[in-house]
Formats: C-alpha cells, structure tokens, sequence
C-alpha cells in the first residue's frame, strides 16, 4: 500500500543537491536578453516613441513597441478553453499595450546582447503619453466622469451578477429576526511572492516556437501563445521544468506569449525574458481587493434567517481571471451556511488602474472568509452566544447539494475539525478567562470555518490524462500533463500510481517535467484539482495498464487473467504465491519473436463531479495595545481534506497555506497612490512573513473518505490559506472588543482602532 | 575581462571575469553552480545565500571581485563525492522541508554554517538565524525542524 | 551584472584617497548593501566605484589607553556584534547593529557605510548618538574629528566632502562606563526590515535614581537625533512607572516624525511616547538593575 504513507519526496535528492533544474538553470550563457519598458503612468494613451538613444546603446539589438505589436486581443486566464464563447476569458490585453491600464504597462521591449544595455536601453526609451486620471478605488472608476478603461465596458463595470435564492424577500426575512446586524469588511490586494519570478526562454526549432518557462499551466500557456500572435497552436511547443513557487500567479500566461513573440521576430534567434521581482509585484497579478456589505437576520437561537451581501472587486487594469473570483467568494456565502428564507447576492468586479487581480491560494475565499467569518462572530457578540455555536447552528451537512451547481457533499469532517480544534486551543476555558480584561496587554480566542471545492466543475471543464510506459525490469514511467509546482504533486501522484499498478513506489518513475508535444493533455495545477480530477486519470490509466499486463502474463502462463493479480512488485496467481516474476513478463512483452508488444496505456478522464473539503483555522493572541501589535501565541489548523495520500507533505503544506495566511492577517499589502503607482515593489517593503514573524503552526486533519474522490481524497493545496485572516480578528475582538474590519491588522491600522475605542489616550 | 582567483568548493580555481558580475552572476553563469538560486538581486529573499570564508552572504550583492583568494562554499561542494548527502541535506529530506526547492539551497547553506559553529540553539535563536531566508511555501515550520535537528545532533557529536 | 562604468579596489586608504582624488565623480563603496542597490535601481547607474571592501585598515576594534574605544568603519555589522570588546563594553551598540536586516546582510553591511549613507534609519544611528560617539574623518589634507550629531546634513546627507573617508568611529570612556544601555527598533517585521520608529537609551544610575540618561531616536525626525528635554526631564527621578511616562511624553515635544507610505506621524508619535520608557526600563535590567 502506497496511499497514506509519508514517503519522502521523490525530487527531494535533487532539490537538495542544486541538481534540480530551474527554468533559468537551463537557459544558455549568451542568449538575447528582453527588457519590457513600461509605461510611467497608470492611464493613458502612448502617443509616439523616440528611440534614438536607445538604439544607440551598444549591444542593442532590436526594440519592439506597441506600434508593432500583433492587432490581437487576447486573454491570460489559466482557465480551460470554453467551446461556448459567452464563456471565454475576457480578450482584453495586446503583447503590448499602446493604451495604458496600469502604472508599468507593457508598451514596448528592448532585445539586447546582455542584461546591462537591456536596462540602459529601456531608461533611454523615451515616450510622449496622452494621460487620464488614475482609478485607484472602484468608486473613482464607476463615477460617471471616470475614463473608460476598455471598450465595452461602460463605467469600468467588467460584469454584476446579482442572485436571489429562497422564497421570502430579505425584507419577509428581516421582519421575524431577533437580530439585524450590517457590518462592512473589507480585503486588500496582495502578492503571490513565489521565490522564482517568472522567466522564460523562447527559442525557434523546425520552424515552430519553443518556449521553455515556470509556469503551472503548460498546455492552457500554449494555446494563449497561439491565441495572442495568431499562428496555429500546433505550431507552439511549451516545457515546463522545475517551478520556484507559483501560488496562482502562474497560473496565468504572463509574459510567455511575448517572449514567445520576440523570438519569432528574431529569426528564431534565442531570447531570455525574466521578469524582476519589482516587475512582478506589479505587472503580474495580486490577490483582488475586495469589499463587502454583509446584512443577516437572525433568530434569537443564532440560525441565519437571511443574508444580503453587496460585494465590490477591484480588478486593476486587466480582467485576467476577473469576475470568476469575486463569484468563487459568493458561492463561500451559499455554501457554507445556508439560510432558512432568504439569500441576496450582488457581486461587481470593477476595472481600476492598479496591478491586475489575479488567480491566488484560494480564489476569492480567503477574501469570502474574512467577511463571512468576521460577520459570523459579530453575530455571536450580539446575540450573547458563543461563536462556535453559531457556527454549528448553521454549517453546512452531509448531504448538501448546492442549487446553482449540483455541487453536493459527499462527505464532511468539519463538525470533527470544529471538535479538534476546540480542545487543541480550550476554547472553552480561554473564552471565560480572557474576559473582561484591563491593562495594556490583552489576550484572545478566535476561530473561523470554510469550506472549498474541489476542481472546477462543473463551471469548467475538468479532465486530466495519464500515460504509463512499461520498462524492461517492470518498472514504469507516469506520464502527466498535471505539474509539481512544490506542492508535492509528484510524488503523491506516484503513491497513487503505484497503489492502483501494485507496485512499489521506487519503481514508479514520474516524469517531472512537461513539455506540450509528449506530455499527454491536463489544464495544470490549480483549483486544488490535481489530486483528485488527475488522481482519478491516474487510477483509471494504472488499472488499464494493470490488467493488460496481467492479460500478457496470462497469456504466457496459459491461464485466466482473472486468476492473477499485481500486488507489491509480484504477480500472484490464485493460490497468493508468485506466478511468474514481472521483470519475465516485461522482458518477454519487449522482446517476444511472436507477441512483442510494448505494454503501455493511455487514458483521459473526463471528471464530472466535485466535492467539498473543509477546515477550521483556531488562534490564540496576545496584543500589546500602545504599541499596536499582535503576536500569535498559538495557531492550529484542522482540515478534512479526505484521505491524506501523504501525511508528511500534507502537513507541510498546511504550513505554507497557514504562513501565507498570516502574513495575510497581520502585515501584507499592496499599496498604490493616488497615481496608481505601487509603492512597495520589494521584499522589504512588501512584509511577507520571515522565520521570525512565524509562530509554531501546528496541524491536524480528520480524514474522511470521500466516496467520489479517486483514493478517498479531496482539495487540500489552497484551503489551508483560507481561515487565518478571521480567527485573528475573531480572537483580536475577543481580546479587545475592538472589531477591526478590514486587512491586513497592522499596527498603524490598530492604533488608530484603539484610540478610537478609548484603549489608548 | 579580469582573471580572478579563488577556492569553489574546496577547488582552487582561475576565472575570467565582468568586474561587473556579482559573485551569483559567475558561480551561476560561469560555473555552472545553479544551485545558487536568484529571486530578488537585492538581498532580500536570501535564495542566493553562499559561503564567503565560512560566513554565510548574498552573493547577488556581492562584487566578483571582492572574492579574489577567498574561499567560497554551494550546495554543489557540500554533497559526498558520490552523491552522498550531508547530515543537513539529509535532515531536509527527512523533515520535508523541501517544497518548490527554490529556497532550499541558499537555506541550507546557512544551516551549514551553523552546524560549522558546533553550538546548540534554541528554536527561536534559529528562528532569527534563518531569518535573512524568504520561503513562501513550508512557513518555515519544517525548515526549523530540520535545522534544530542537524544542530543538535552535530552539538551532541562534537558540543561547544 | 551592474551597469558600472569603472571600478577601483583599494587595497588601503591612502590609494582610496587617491583614487577618490583622481576621480571627482567616483563613489565609495563598502559592504555594497547600498551603492548596488541603487546602481540595480538606475539611480547609480553608470557610476565609478572605489571600493574600500575589506581594507584591513578600517577593520578592527581597539581600545586606546585612555580608553576610548575605536571601532573601525569596515567592519560588518556581524563583526562588531561578535568583537569582544563590544560584548564587553558597548554591548547594547552589538545588539543595535545585530538587528539590521538579516543574517546574511550584516555579514556584509559595514558600520561605516550605515553612519555615512546619512539615512535617518540606521540601526547604529540612535545608539552611537547615546554613547555620544566622535568620528575620525580622513581626507588628503589630513584628519579631523567631528561628534556624529553635528555629521548629519539633511536625509540622507553627511558633512562629508568628497576625498574624505570615516576612518574610526570612537567612544571616550567616560561615554560608555557606569551605563546601560538599549535599543528597539519597532519595525513591521522581525526581521529583514527597516525600523518605523529605532530607540535608543543609555543610562546611568546612582543610588537608585537617574544620574545620566541619553535618548535617540532613528526616524522621528529627518536624521537620528537626541532628546536633551526628555533626558533632563527625568534626571534625579527614580525611574519608575510615572519617569517612563514623562521621559516618552516629554521627548514627543522634541521630535518631528513625518507622515509617509510607511507608516503616519501619528502612529511614530504614539510611538514615541510609548517606547523611551520601555528602553530606558530595559536598559536598566540589561545593566543588571531592578526596576518596579
């Protein structure tokens, strides 16, 4: 048995040793080097260029501008490709943008021999603009005066959806309720800050485009290539090595179709573009800014009778994954509660000229959460009963089947999780003792819930395909279109493999790497889908594999397939013994003079099905109140995330999920003036958390089997990023009475909350 | 082009240089040392962390030419002749305290150093000593195991 | 690769000097933690570089017979934290500079570059001015000495001619014997940041009461700076519970923090009000001292 076992890394050797093998590791000494210039202001329109003085830096090759750039709308969106075109990524961005959207636009490039007189060439690229105001909030955008960023788009408005479930009006509702309560919470826009920035080399093979790049999504990078220069996508080719990091920002076709671009203008000529970390901060994604009106009627028990929330996101200057996620936060709202009468939703996404909103850790529930979980303790405080309680009152059953999706709960631990975490933290001792205290140094309990889906269906489309390739002395390779990207993809995958082929994991051999024109189809690692959508193609292709290796070895033992079976390296025939050795059978099927057949299989699997997972974030603070500052004493996270294929890793990745989650809470943020620029382009000024700034995390799990997950299995990559926000503010309101509504809880924003509420003189 | 000296990796070695490039410019680029890792060139993210003399820097922002007879040390110097991992290799491995990978060698280099000091820390002493480290993907949870471990260990072998 | 038109290593601070003289435009550099950060910025770009990297001249920390200490300007932050002297002497300067960025950076960062780049957040900055520490300046005309308080021009500016070199740092003995001292450095992070508010106490008591006391601020102002109002204020008094009040109270009339993206006026004022009495209480504890 592979599945549920802590095996140790299977590129662990090599990511230790400096032998694993990064895109830029790859990259020849000696290639062209691209230099995006980018536009000094956030709105505009760029007028003319004058190059002279760039082109007069030596070892200057070429300088590429918008006004050469293909007439091609495209979209960026790691989304699969939608056959209905009322369902495609909005197509709103060109290779470069003659019209400016955001302060560090792309609106030309500089190829040069080397880094240097790239830079050199760039800051002597002189441009003429025609300027507008900048939109910072979606306030200024939606105003009538506002500029309008994009065609079709009146009044900055990228879409509205509004949604009415129940039979009752909110109204109908708030009437019978003990209690109405409004409360405004508010998110800020934040970074990925995967290690890697994103690099790409791109170089021309046989009259085709190769574009070797860390990226999380190679196939979907490939047709947006063909897409944005407009040459046939078989015309492309993509690899994928070794990713630093990606956290969604990858998730997204960033400068690969540019980069793909320079290359083709070049003859072929090889190109590197890589990105500086500034440049990444903010021309490539964030988490979105969201702001939302919540409005619950309750009854005197605590159950929701209501619920009206009026939610606003900021989009930046490109629609990138746009309205799907402020959506993916609206459906937090119906899922993991559900009202007795009525439900109102009313979801904007608004271009601004900020860095664009992207995909993130958790698409939109972290953001949900905040509000949600924030809501749900002002709702306890009000009504006099515990949090929890209220909680319990109202979350989600097995059972459940979501109305707008079908989506359905297959299985649930939360209540378990709630349970678990309860006694880690003695809630129910700490809630009493932490009272009604004085003095300057205060402590406090708080805790909140979610729920996640897994994978995108049925939204999107949701398949994944396997190759597994028989060898000489039995092993086999697995072939995936689905990518590590330090999650541990890999290796849980080769659990999963060798579990269904009956092998051991050693002699399961991963291919890493992806590359477009061998790697069979999968959309990437996203929406926490790999372990189950691909988990699912990898059980389906290792039973095909299995049986047509037991159907061969039958045929040389002259016996019914049906008496064999493949377990731990061995094919045992009916009396549990070994039949014939598998390295036999391999060799025979490689070389037989009458039966020679190489044993391999292919499948896809189109997954049509979905399932929740869910988690608790509990945390215990202590805040120092003239100083404005928080310190987690304790945290714990809970997760039912089904079966854990590998325990280890599966803890390990609550960690990284729980750390981004902190800096979430406490001090990350992007910060824009008035003009739109982003202030804080670097890792000092951007506070993501250091060693020093991170608590003991501890972790636990309820496992679960999910009846619909391919080994018991469900979402686990994002959701432990999800609830940290709330429980920090939940357990800074239990401490302090004090309810901060917006993120991050840094000290600034606390002591200007303390001094509000008289804690400070 | 300048001819530097220097020891890599226990190596005396010669090399032409950019008296431009920085120290992570030529281990990468010239010596093919790309466990060196690049993620800020500023000093920030600690990714490019190497030895200098023993001590643990930011070869992103150091000059080339400041490493002239110094002896450097990388991820590439401190596996066994076969392949064999060090203790701190291995106790990363073991702790998984690997994850993207990208942060991993600069991490470890700075783990070897304070193993080299035979010292016992506390796990908070650790906390502040890996701190010139960016990771966004284990909240160094498993990092800080691995490192308390091998130090340990080492102390318990060898105690100052 | 920097864009770096020309760069001379001195190997002394005689050639340094020279070639500093024989090129009116070139620029010092040290550890590097600064000058190429702004070459990669483009604010430097282009620029010539002497570079005193490792100048054994400027390394070292002594004590003269009169006992004053000299801390050589190149020495890393790591190595003024670790000399001995320090540890036993100016032990709240070694904890000061074992705050600035990381590990990594001040195995790099030199003491001297963070005293010359004249930036008001300099984790040395605060706890030099509590020692009332003198700089040794050097130029090809000879050598002068200057109080670091009088060093400072405007942000980021220092009374520093071109051709000139810091060349010791010195702490008369009488500046640092008898006192304890201590510095917070309130930043948004643990590490790898740069300080909101840095303060820095320096104390000396006699019978239980405060018979010296010096308070410095990083960042409440445009340059490091002295607090003479609150340090009289509390003279004589006990320090307790309502001398910490009025030492952060009175020292909120001397300073004049501005607001900027990272953090507002108001908040550094809070504080500093808030944070003398906190490094006056703990330099007391640091110096072996009780406090009620």
């Amino acid at each position: 048995m592979s599945v549920g076992k802590s095996i140790l890394r299977v590129d662990a050797y090599d990511k230790v040793t400096g032998r694993a093998m990064y895109t830029d590791d790859l990259a020849a000494p000696g290639m062209l080097v691209g230099k995006v210039v980018r536009s000094t202001i956030a709105n505009g329109l760029v007028k003319s260029f004058d190059l002279q003085e760039a082109l007069a830096v030596p070892g200057v090759v070429k300088i590429l501008t918008c006004f050469d750039a293909p007439a091609i709308d495209f979209p960026t969106a790691g989304h699969p490709w939608s056959t209905d075109p009322g369902h495609q990524d909005v197509q709103d961005r060109r290779l470069l943008n003659r019209r400016v959207r955001i302060h560090g636009d792309d609106i030309a490039v500089v190829i040069a021999e080397d880094e240097v007189a790239a830079s050199r060439a760039a800051r002597l690229v002189k441009v003429e603009y025609e300027e507008y105001p900048a939109l910072v909030t979606p306030e200024q955008a939606m105003a009538e005066s506002a500029p309008q960023l994009h065609e079709n788009y009146p009044r900055n408005i990228l879409k509205e959806t509004t949604l009415s479930m129940g039979d009752a009006s909110f109204e109908q509702a708030a009437g019978k309720a003990a209690l109405v309560h409004q409360g405004n919470y508010a998110t800020q826009a934040v970074q990925h800050c995967h290690i890697e920035v994103p690099v790409s080399y791109a170089y021309m093979e046989k009259g085709r485009i190769v574009v070797v790049s860390s990226t999380q999504i190679p196939h979907i990078v490939r047709r947006v290539i063909g897409q944005a220069i407009g040459i046939p996508w078989g015309k492309i080719r993509v690899i994928k090595p070794y990713i630093g990091g990606g956290f969604g920002n990858k998730q997204e076709v960033l400068y690969e179709p540019l980069n793909a671009w320079l290359t083709y203008m070049l003859g072929g000529r090889p190109v590197k573009l890589e990105i500086s970390r500034e440049e990444t901060m903010l021309g490539t994604r964030t988490r979105h800014a969201i702001s939302f009106d919540i409005t619950s009627a309750v009854d005197r028990e605590g159950r929701l009778l209501a619920r009206r929330v009026d939610a606003i996101s900021n989009q930046g200057g490109y629609a990138s994954h746009g309205h799907a996620i402020i959506m993916n936060a609206m459906n937090e709202f119906k899922m993991l509660y559900q009202d007795e009468m009525a439900l109102e939703l009313h979801a904007r996404t608004v271009y601004t000229n900020i860095a664009s909103g992207g995909a993130m850790r958790g698409y939109g529930i972290p953001q949900a959460i905040f509000a949600l979980e924030s809501h749900m303790d002002d709702l306890a405080l009000k009504l006099g009963i515990d949090p929890i309680e209220i909680r319990t009152k109202n979350h989600m059953q097995l059972g459940f089947v979501d109305k707008t999706t079908g989506i359905t709960c297959h299985s649930t631990g939360l209540a378990e999780c709630i349970q678990k975490g309860r006694e880690y933290i003695h809630w129910d001792e700490k809630r009493k003792a932490y009272q009604n205290q004085t003095g300057s140094v205060r402590r406090g309990v708080g805790m909140a819930i979610f729920c996640y889906k897994t994978g995108v269906y049925p939204i999107s489309l949701e398949t994944a395909s396997c190759r597994i390739v028989l060898n000489q002395d039995g092993s086999v390779q697995v072939q995936l279109g689905a990518t590590e990207i330090g999650q541990g993809g890999d290796t849980v995958f080769t659990q999963m493999a060798a579990q269904t082929l009956g092998l051991h994991p050693e002699n399961v051999h991963i291919v890493s790497s992806q590359d477009t024109d061998v790697t069979p189809f999968d959309t990437g690692a996203y929406a926490s889908r790999q372990t189950y959508v691909t988990g699912k193609a990898i059980r389906q292709t290792a039973e095909v594999f299995k049986q047509k290796v037991l159907d061969y070895a039958a045929g040389m033992l002259k016996c019914d397939p049906l008496d064999l079976d493949l377990v731990d390296n061995k094919i045992l025939g009916k009396d549990g013994k070994e039949a014939i050795a598998l390295e036999d059978v391999a060799m025979e099927a490689f070389y037989s003079l009458d039966k020679q057949t190489h044993i391999t299989a292919e499948t896809t699997f189109h997954c049509k099905d979905n399932t929740f997972s869910f988690g608790v974030g509990f945390a215990e603070i202590e805040v120092d109140i003239p100083l404005g500052k928080i310190t987690v004493l304790d945290i714990i996270n809970v997760h039912d995330s089904g079966v854990l294929i590998n325990p280890q890793l599966a803890q390990a990745q609550v960690h990284g999920g729980m750390s981004m989650g902190l800096g979430y809470a406490l001090a990350e943020q992007m910060l824009f003036d008035d003009k739109a620029r982003l202030l804080n382009d670097n890792l000092l000024d951007y506070k993501l958390p250091t060693a020093l700034d991170t608590p003991e995390l501890a972790v636990d799990f309820v496992e679960t089997v999910d009846p619909s997950g391919p080994y018991g299995n469900k979402s686990l990559g994002e959701p432990p990023a999800i609830p940290g926000g709330a429980a920090i503010r939940n357990a800074l309101l239990h401490a302090t009475g004090v309810a901060v509504n917006s993120l991050p809880l840094n000290p600034q924003k606390l002591i200007e909350h303390f001094k509000a509420a008289g804690l400070i003189d | 082009m300048k001819i530097i000296h220097l020891t890599v990796n226990g190596k005396p070695t010669e090399v032409a240089i950019d008296e431009r490039e920085s120290l992570a410019d030529t281990l990468r680029k010239r010596l093919g040392l790309t466990s060196v890792k690049k993620g800020c060139e500023v000093g920030e993210c600690g990714a490019c962390t190497v030895l200098v003399d023993g001590k643990s820097i930011d070869s992103c922002i150091y000059l080339t030419l400041w490493a002239e007879s110094k002896s450097i040390l990388t991820v590439e110097g401190i596996t066994g002749p076969n392949g064999e991992l060090s203790p701190v290799q291995q106790a990363f491995v073991e702790e998984a305290a690997v994850q993207c990978g990208f942060c991993t060698p600069g991490l470890i280099m700075t783990a070897v150093e304070l193993v080299g000091t035979g010292k016992r820390y506390t796990r908070e002493e650790l906390r502040k000593l890996i701190s010139g480290h960016l990771c966004r993907c284990t909240g160094y949870q498993n990092i800080i195991n691995a490192v308390e471990r091998v130090v340990n260990e080492t102390h318990k072998a060898i105690g100052k | 690769m920097y864009d770096i038109e020309n760069i001379v290593i001195a190997k002394s601070v005689p050639e340094a000097l020279a070639a500093l003289a024989a090129d009116e435009k070139a620029i010092v550099i040290a550890g590097g933690s600064d000058v190429l950060i702004k070459i990669r910025e483009g604010k430097l770009a282009g620029c010539s570089l002497v570079s005193i990297h490792g100048i054994p001249a400027l390394k070292g920390v002594t004590m003269e017979a009169d006992g004053t200490i000299a801390i050589g300007p190149g020495n890393t932050f790591s190595e003024v934290t670790e000399h001995p002297l320090i540890r036993q002497y100016l032990p709240a300067l070694g904890e000061a500079v074992d705050q600035a960025g990381g590990p990594q950076l001040r195995n790099i960062g030199t003491i001297g570059g963070n005293i010359c780049n004249g930036v008001t957040s300099a984790d040395s900055a605060a706890t030099l001015l509590t020692l009332n520490a003198q700089l040794e300046i050097t130029g090809m005309s000879g050598v002068r000495r200057v109080r670091m308080e009088e060093f400072y021009a405007g942000p980021g500016k220092v009374h520093l001619a071109h051709g000139e070199l810091l060349t010791k740092i010195l702490v008369a003995k009488a500046d640092y014997e008898g006192y304890c001292g201590h510095y917070i450095k309130y930043a948004m992070r643990n590490a790898m940041d740069i300080a909101t508010l840095g303060c820095a106490v320096h104390v000396k008591l006699e019978d239980g009461k405060i018979a010296d006391v010096r308070l410095a601020f990083g960042v409440a102002g445009p340059v490091p700076m002295r607090c003479p109002a609150a340090e009289k204020a509390v003279l004589g008094r006990e320090p307790d519970e309502e001398t910490r009040k009025l030492f952060g109270q009175t020292a909120l009339g001397e300073v004049n923090p501005r607001t900027s993206w990272r953090a507002s006026k108001e908040f550094r004022q809070q504080l500093v009000r808030e944070l003398p009495g906190r490094a006056l209480h703990q330099a007391i504890i640091n110096g072996g001292g009780e406090v009620q």
